[in-house]
């Protein structure tokens, strides 16, 4: 049960207020707002999500650098009202297309109606965008949505939040679309978050993948899916599924140590053939998550050696290779590497020829970075920097700089081998277009 | 619907800039009022568009807080409409203002409840909804009947409205609401209705308002409790997948209430909600979760095989989902790792930080870390947390330096950490130096063995780089405690000594005397100018407990340096245990409010578990503000504190939690203390001495023997004063050190003021009779008196003695004795009486106590005598 809802801008203005319940004071925006900002006074931490000022508890998410925000004085279950203000934010962007300050702010008729079905007296309603469908009567005013990448592998990168996916599809499910008749369409993505970090001998630590199956549905009629996965696949450590547990990590089985499903999907088959059965809402939902700690091999594999030159230069060589099949291009990859605080200066050499690469030292926080946009398989690209320090080295340079950490995007390419093996749809008419995308952001980090 | 509209503009009236706005839109609210005034009427086609227009401009006025309550009655003359749209608007409106204006709201109730009975389901139910909405005590007349009718509707989203509708008026006019005999309508819809969200709604309303009128209606307490009863759980079990997830959390947290009967109903309930784990939503998951843990509580195996079934999908829902989210479910996971560390131990690797991560999230995996290291893993956690030590993000890099300090303590491996921690003193960071001090100090406390190792290290460290107060305390307590081994010990100690002023921390100073002390007896020659100094500087020292500090030292040095040695540096014994930092008990009861607030907050709640019931919540968080500072505080301040609050039950409790947060705070000091026996006294103690200090006992401060154990250094101080055998030093000895210290006391002890007895200032008594009485009479008083250090001093002439008590008309007859026993035998003659006293002191320098035996012609005024005599002897050296 939650008192108060609303939405802060970056700057603390309230775009949506709604008091469901009366019980905590108006300025409880402006309260949470100053402890959210000046959580400490170094600024260095974050506020948690949950916190209590006087008795009443505030429950934050941040999407897209907006707050949503929920308070109550009763102890509720955290998860409960968290999951619902990611919800909240999540229905609000499948009305809207795109989720912004822009569009909240023209919209905010159509968001109240919105929290006014969804929450009833602090009490949760429902939170499906089919069932609110029914008692939302505003139209949403697309805002402009021009400015943003045209649908493409790139374009679902674009906004670069790092967990909630599938940002790309800018289309809200109850508009029209300019042309009139609505396009059935359904968009699958499976996005794969995976997290490596290598010993300084190049020896993998940890690997583990966090993925998901997100599923945006904009087919009328609601007809059944049925996703079919890799017939191979198995779910625990070979302990609960032994009999389907057939061989050994070797022959390229894929399995997962964990998943969860949505509730709309039925599993009734699932240990039969692998396919999941569901009729999809409308808008967007996460159809499974998984989790592999399974060995898989990494998409780069990372060299960094630091040589000294001299009293007070060293020099830094950064060997980057893609281990991925040469027709599948990494995008937006950065790396970074702390230098050693008293570094003063960095030159940089990249390879002869290149372009799309940027790299740049931030005198700031000492750090090195390097941008290439895109990064084709099986390439291999180094980088030397020529570091000078304000003082004479010490012993240890290698403990001082380091370690260097990844962030990448990589379209149309998973390592867990998971895959959508088809997509059917149980309507017979009407063409569909089943686009497939397959995000895979991975986050590295690498000790040296 | 309330836009901050007050709050937003109250604060500033009077800024310029609010004026401005205010000004612009009063013009603008006036020109809206026209144009609606101008549409009410208009039946042109289109006009719900522009009416639309003019309603979304009046919302959006209202969302950034500018009051447009005075259009009221044109908004309810335009929604004579049939747009839907429209209709919405201005219930919002409506719902918004009517509270304010409640003469207004009547206008709207005849619209409303028209809509209430309109052929269209959806507004019958918003119609219903912004009735039951406004909130305005004298309206609940017209709410009943629309009420009634809303719960018998045949759409049941209008019965869902109605059921919320209920509980809103009860919130407004509870007894309308049981009058109306509303609450077992709800009970019957609860169990018929064929509509979840209906079900749902019924369910919440109903935990309410019984809840709420449990504490003055036996009956509806009958009715809560029949909530939790097995055909209501079980019907409810039985449909819980058609519920909405955020229903069957409802329904979840009701079944973690009920109690079954045996154990074959908890299978049957676990099996029926297995699938119930594998959901995306993690609220259902925690909720399932603990419906398990609960069910299972005596059921010991079964309670493991739990632990293991939810270890995945715990796991799961951490990483999928949004930090926020995560951060939630990783505090369950939190408590369930303190809880049973083992069956996490194979884990550890998802408790790894990502560098990216925020670093509430980091501070919780850094403590699961450290709680499921055990042998196996101990080699590879603390590989991992020595690369977060140097993380950019600092507080983080500290307490990863704690957590492997921990480990390190808890038992596991401890020669890898040990390699570990000293590489952290070679990094140069001056935070990780600090902590890495502080850790090495705890280290060898607990592992004395390794004291040369870590030495070799700790001693190339210069004290300059070392700016924190807690790390240059355990330097110099290093310094102090292993001099004999640190080349230069004395000479660093030296020159922190010299710059005495310029260290601001009182706790450094401390240490400092007590390593200087350490030190002298380690390597008397090198430290002895630097120990004269550091005495000289400590008992100028304005801070009260360096001063009492450096007074004591100097003293018991005075006394006897053998004495003070043992007191200073006794032998060590290593810690075993360090105390924990929650009481088990407090880990029980927030397990016991699993999926709530209480895990998040590492605080209990209360353990009656209404949670309608707000104010506990409230509490709780004051409890837990005031837990801050009395972290700060002295314990003895938490005990008034807790007097002070009210008769509530958890109180108690939290008055509990604060204190073993403070008592954590302490504990660790007062294991040094009492294994260094070298008086360092927590605050508590330093209260009490200070009192009994300014009570005027010259020479040791006295120590209150019912005391902890922290005393057993005093009790020995004591006893080693009380046997003169032990102590073979001579006054001499005393009187070198106060000169080779060059120091000299300049507070006179207070002094008893005298009484009135009136003593013959000639009195003569020839020798003979003195003897002759001595025999007679028998022992009126005997005492133990303490001289001044000066009077001690001065002892080394025993004629100055003489010559001063003569001048209190206390006249000496025969004296002998030679260090560090002097006897003296005096007498004194009453004024213009012949009445007697006589007095038999034997005076023990290096205690510094007489023992003096008093005998009287007049008995009765041998008391007031022995005070004269008492306060004579006490000025003794100040005069």
């Amino acid at each position: 049960m939650i008192s108060q809802f609303f939405v802060l801008s970056q700057r603390g203005d309230n775009i949506v207020f709604r008091d469901y319940r009366g019980e905590v004071a108006k300025g409880s925006a402006e309260i949470f707002f100053r402890k959210v900002k000046f959580w400490k006074e170094d600024g260095q931490e974050e506020a948690p999500p949950v916190f209590n000022v006087d008795g009443v508890n505030y429950f934050h998410v941040k999407v897209v650098g907006l707050l949503f925000v929920a308070t109550t004085r009763v102890n509720v279950s955290p998860s409960l009202v968290l999951e619902l203000l990611q919800r909240i934010a999540r229905v609000i962007k499948d009305y809207l297309g795109v989720l912004s300050e822009d569009s909240l702010r023209k919209n905010f008729v159509l968001v109240y109606e919105l929290l006014d079905e969804v929450i009833d007296f602090g009490y949760m309603q429902t939170t499906s965008t089919e069932v609110l469908k029914s008692y939302i009567f505003n139209e949403p005013i697309v805002v402009d949505a021009a400015r943003l990448q045209p649908l493409g592998p790139a374009a679902i990168f674009m906004q670069g939040t790092k967990r909630m996916p599938g940002t790309a599809i800018t289309k809200s499910v109850v508009a029209n679309e300019p042309g009139g008749r609505k396009r059935e369409e359904i968009f699958v993505d499976i996005i794969e978050k995976i997290s490596v970090t290598f010993s300084s001998s190049g020896y993998i630590l940890t690997s583990e993948i966090d993925g998901t199956i997100q599923m945006k549905s904009y087919l009328t009629g609601n007809p059944e899916i049925r996703l079919a996965l890799n017939e191979d696949l198995s779910i625990g450590r070979g302990g609960e599924l032994a009999n389907d547990y057939r061989s050994s990590y070797g022959s390229g089985a894929v399995i997962l140590y964990d998943c969860n499903f949505h509730e709309s999907v039925h599993l009734d088959s699932f240990d039969m053939d692998r396919t999941l059965a569901l009729v999809p809402p409308d808008g967007e939902f996460p159809v499974m998550n998984y989790r592999m700690t399974q060995e898989f091999k990494p998409p780069f594999h990372i060299n960094c050696l630091i040589e000294e030159a001299g009293h007070i230069k060293a020099e830094v060589i950064l060997k980057v290779r893609a281990e991925f099949p040469s027709n599948i291009t990494a995008n937006t990859v950065v790396l970074e590497m702390p230098l050693p605080k008293y570094t003063t200066r960095a030159s940089f050499e990249l390879e002869p020829g290149v372009t799309g690469q940027r790299t740049d030292f931030k005198g700031a926080n000492k750090k090195l970075e390097w941008d290439l946009e895109k990064f084709v398989g099986g390439v291999e690209h180094t980088l030397r920097a020529k570091l000078t320090f304000s003082q004479e080295l010490h012993a240890n340079i290698t403990k001082e700089a380091g370690p260097v950490s990844m962030t990448f995007a990589i379209p149309m390419y998973n390592v867990s081998r998971l895959q959508v093996k088809y997509l059917q749809i149980a309507k017979k008419s009407s063409s569909y277009n089943p686009y497939r995308w397959v995000r895979y952001v991975t986050q590295a980090n690498s000790y040296n | 619907m309330a836009p901050p509209a007050q709050s937003q503009r109250s604060p500033s009236p009077s800024q310029p800039s609010g004026v401005l706005i205010m000004v612009n839109s009063k013009s603008e609210v006036s020109d809206l009022k026209l144009q609606l005034r101008q549409l009410a009427g208009s039946r042109a086609p289109g006009v719900d568009d522009s009416k639309r227009e003019l309603f979304k401009k009046v919302i959006s006025y209202m969302t950034i807080g500018i009051d447009v309550s005075s259009l009221f009655g044109e908004m309810v003359m335009c929604s004579a409409t049939s747009d839907i749209v429209l209709k919405k608007m201005c219930y919002l409106y409506v719902g918004n203002y009517a509270k304010v204006n409640p003469d207004l709201a009547l206008l709207t109730i005849n619209f409303l409840q028209r809509d209430c009975r309109d052929e269209d389901p959806m507004i019958r139910g918003l119609a219903l909804r912004s009735l039951c909405s406004l909130r305005v005590a004298n309206l609940v007349e017209y709410l009943v009947g629309p009420l009634g009718s809303g719960l018998k509707d045949s759409n049941s989203y209008v019965r869902m409205v109605a059921v919320m509708g209920v509980l809103k008026l009860y919130h407004i006019s509870a007894s309308t609401c049981i009058d109306a005999d509303f609450p077992s309508i709800l009970k019957h819809l609860m169990l018929h209705d064929s509509d979840t969200q209906v079900v749902a709604n019924c369910l919440s309303a109903l935990q309410e308002i019984w809840s709420a009128e449990a504490s003055t209606s036996e009956e509806a307490s009958r009715e809560r409790e029949a909530l939790i009863s097995k055909p209501v759980i079980y019907y409810l079990l039985n449909r819980i997948k058609e519920f909405s997830e955020w229903a069957q959390c409802l329904v979840l947290e009701l079944v973690t209430k009920y109690v079954p009967s045996d154990s074959s109903e908890i299978f049957d309930i676990m099996n029926l909600l297995e699938d119930r784990l594998q959901h995306a939503n993690g609220a259902v998951v925690l909720a399932t979760i603990r419906v398990f843990l609960q069910l299972t509580l005596s059921m010991t195996d079964v309670h493991q095989q739990v632990y293991e079934r939810i270890k995945a999908p715990l796991l799961t829902l951490v990483s999928s989902g949004s930090p926020e989210q995560s951060y939630a479910v990783l505090s369950h996971l939190h408590l369930l790792v303190m809880r049973a560390p083992y069956v996490f131990s194979s884990d550890y690797k998802h408790f790894y930080c990502q560098y990216n991560e925020p670093s509430y999230v980091k501070r919780l995996k850094l403590e699961m870390l450290t709680a499921v290291a055990n042998e196996s893993n101990t080699y590879e956690i603390v590989t991992e947390l020595c690369e977060y030590a140097a993380n950019v993000d600092i507080p983080i890099a500290r307490e990863s330096i704690r957590a492997v300090g921990k480990i390190a303590l808890q038992q596991y491996d401890v020669n890898a950490i040990v390699d570990r921690l000293l590489q952290f003193l070679e990094m140069e960071k001056d935070y990780v130096t600090a902590e890495a001090l502080v850790l090495v100090k705890d280290l060898l406390r607990k592992y004395p063995q390794w004291s040369h190792d870590c030495i070799a290290v700790v001693g190339n460290i210069s004290s300059k780089n070392v700016q924190e107060p807690k790390a240059k305390a355990a330097l110099i307590w290093m310094l102090g405690e292993y001099s004999q081994d640190m080349q230069d010990a004395p000479y660093v100690l030296e020159s922190l000594v010299e710059n005495w002023d310029e260290e601001h921390s009182a706790e450094v100073r401390l240490h400092l005397l007590t390593a200087v002390m350490k030190c002298f007896f380690k390597r008397p020659p090198e430290t002895q100018s630097a120990l004269g100094a550091a005495l000289a500087a400590g008992i100028a020292d304005f801070h009260q407990d360096v001063h009492d500090r450096a007074l004591f030292y100097y003293r018991i040095l005075r006394y006897n340096v053998s004495v003070a040695e043992r007191v200073v540096n006794p032998p060590k014994q290593a810690v075993s245990v360090f105390a924990d930092t929650q009481s088990s008990e407090i880990k029980d009861r927030i397990f016991d409010e699993f999926n709530s607030l209480s895990v998040l907050y590492q605080k209990v709640t209360t353990s009656f578990s209404q949670p309608f019931v707000l104010l506990c919540v409230t509490q709780i968080i004051k409890e837990s503000r005031l837990t801050d500072i009395h972290k700060y505080l002295q314990p003895s301040y938490m005990f008034t504190d807790k007097e002070h609050r009210g008769p509530l039950e958890f109180a108690d409790e939290l008055g509990n939690l604060s204190i073993g947060e403070a008592a954590n705070n302490v504990v660790p000091t007062q294991m040094v203390e009492e294994n260094d026996k070298d008086l360092l006294l927590t605050t508590s103690e330093k209260e009490e001495t200070k009192g009994s200090r300014n009570n005027g006992s010259a020479y040791i401060v006295p120590y209150d023997g019912s005391s902890t154990s922290v005393f057993a250094s005093q009790t020995q101080i004591e006893s080693a004063v009380s046997n003169p055998t032990l102590a073979g030093h001579s006054p001499q000895a005393s009187f070198a050190i106060d000169d080779l210290l060059g120091l000299g006391i300049p507070a006179a002890p207070a002094v008893p003021s005298p009484p009135q007895l009136k003593l013959n200032t000639k009195a003569a008594l020839d020798p003979s009779t003195f003897q002759q009485k001595w025999r007679q009479l028998p022992v009126a008083l005997s005492q133990e008196i303490s001289v001044s250090p000066q009077g001690v001093a001065a002892l080394t002439a025993p004629q100055a003695l003489l010559r001063h008590m003569q001048s209190h008309s206390i006249h000496c007859i025969a004296s002998g004795g030679q260090s560090p026993n002097f006897k003296f035998f005096f007498f004194a003659q009453k004024f213009e009486e012949s009445s007697n006293y006589l007095v038999e002191c034997v005076i023990n320098t290096s205690s510094a106590k007489a023992q003096v035996k008093i005998k009287a012609d007049d008995q009765n005024t041998s008391q007031d005598f022995s005070t004269l005599f008492e306060s004579a002897l006490s000025k003794f050296g100040t005069s």
